[in-house]
């Protein structure tokens, strides 16, 4: 998938994956794709959550090794 | 200023006083488990709708009351009460560890002296509605049905002076990690379980069978065994004193055990009934029955203890009065709630067939114990 931007976010606590994910969204573009790499096992119900409540929509998600990837397109 | 609240703290506000409660998980996850209780009252809003700021929810939190707010692990939590700080509140409080804590809190409370010599105690895990037992005689202590937790039990027995000497498992637990196989391996007691319940276990163990008799202390103080499957095959409950009914995961005070959670509904069911429309039917009225969970904080009597007569509960409890044989079947094999968290790991791990690292194990744990038919 094309990402526009990656955001790392290994080894951050939680609330710290959104709270990037969400200050790097905001200087993004509509239609662009964010990959974001984190690491808190509650990221993923969390940013599903976030993306559904902030008009974002999650298109895929995968776990490699202990890594959560996300992508996340602007809406 | 913003100030931590432990587990133990929320415990007594719960339970003695009120508590207002701003829960920042996403709403899935508050849903499905959260802190409840008579007097506490509690919104949800998620931290990650709150990062721009918390004016919005300003108005929703009542001005008289403390604020506690809750996340899933802390972190979030103390974000959303610095904020709530910075806009002006004073006395936000956070709970410290977030539910994780609040999950793995043990509250031990008397239920009684034992005619025989000795006391018995509740240690109810409020946050998932698990209740296990210690009995204390002479010296010596059983414990039953015990949490992974094994630091509380290790530290009331120390500070009773009492050498800790049978861990017994009512049953194989599918919504709880066993703290009794670790227990005995710590302090040499024995590990009882039974035996129609560990055909797949990995390790070694006593085999709790019908009429096994099980002493604690010099005196006279008898734990006897009443086989009454139905949840499990190998269910067990534990009659103490000629008094208590230890009645494991098979009856509650508001429900009764479901027979689903080891793939074998339909082949329970019957079991089920006969235990407790007939077994426990022929047992003296006059019992006391401790159950091993219990489902809503009003189940709690006013000393803080889930008991009730097992004439009441016959008299009360519907799971008890369903007269038609495939009515009862329907109501305990139909529209069950969901399974507890992780349920086929957690009985693997009390089977000993995984290990899993004890962050796994907390996380596994996460949610209530969902044991009864109903919620």
């Amino acid at each position: 998938m094309e990402s526009t931007q990656v955001l790392d976010a290994k080894g951050l606590a939680c609330p710290m994956p959104i709270v990037r994910t969400k200050k790097m969204m905001d200087t993004l573009n509509s239609g662009d794709i964010l990959e974001i790499h984190a690491t808190d096992k509650g990221a993923l119900s969390d940013l599903t959550a976030w993306a559904k409540s902030s008009g974002h929509e999650l298109l895929d998600h995968q776990a490699e090794n202990d890594v959560l990837k996300f992508w996340i397109k602007k809406g | 200023m913003i100030y931590p609240l432990t587990a133990k703290e929320v415990a007594k506000r719960v339970l003695e006083g009120n508590l207002f409660i701003l829960d920042v998980r996403n709403e899935g996850d508050f849903n499905n488990w959260k802190i409840e209780g008579k007097n506490v009252t509690s919104i949800n809003k998620p931290y990650f709708d709150l990062i721009d700021g918390v004016e919005e929810i300003l108005d929703h939190l009542p001005s008289d009351q403390d604020i506690l707010v809750v996340c899933a692990k802390e972190g979030s939590s103390k974000m959303v009460a610095d904020m709530l700080d910075e806009a002006g509140r004073e006395k936000v409080f956070y709970l410290e560890g977030g539910m994780k804590a609040w999950s793995e809190y043990l509250q031990p409370v008397k239920v009684g002296d034992l005619k025989s010599g000795g006391e018995l105690y509740q240690f109810n895990r409020i946050g998932k509605g698990c209740l296990s037992y210690f009995v204390a005689s002479q010296g010596e202590a059983a414990i039953i049905d015990s949490a992974r937790m094994t630091d509380a039990y290790e530290e009331f027995a120390a500070q009773k002076n009492l050498k800790i000497t049978h861990l017994i498992d009512t049953h194989l637990h599918a919504d709880h990690i066993s703290g009794g196989r670790k227990l005995a391996e710590k302090t040499g007691g024995k590990y009882w379980l039974p035996s129609k319940d560990a055909e797949e276990v990995t390790f070694s163990y006593e085999p709790l069978e019908d009429g096994q008799e099980i002493k604690v202390g010099e005196s006279n103080i008898t734990i006897q065994a009443l086989y009454s499957p139905g949840h499990t095959i190998g269910s067990t409950s534990l009659m103490i004193d000629d008094n208590y009914l230890l009645s494991g995961d098979i009856l509650f005070v508001d429900s009764i055990g479901r027979p689903d959670l080891a793939g074998k509904a339909e082949d329970w069911v019957g079991d089920l009934r006969t235990t407790l429309y007939t077994k426990y039917k022929e047992l003296s009225d006059d019992l006391i029955v401790l159950p091993a969970h219990f489902g809503k904080m009003s189940e709690l009597n006013e000393n803080g203890v889930v008991q009730e007569k097992l004439s009441v509960l016959f008299e009360k409890n519907e799971g008890l009065n369903i007269q038609d044989e495939e009515e009862f079947r329907k109501a305990v094999s139909e529209n069950l709630p969901p399974q507890p968290n992780a349920y086929q790991e957690i009985r693997q791990t009390n089977m000993g067939k995984i290990n899993p690292d004890e962050e796994s194990q907390r996380e596994m744990e996460i949610g209530p114990n969902r044991c009864a038919i109903t919620e």
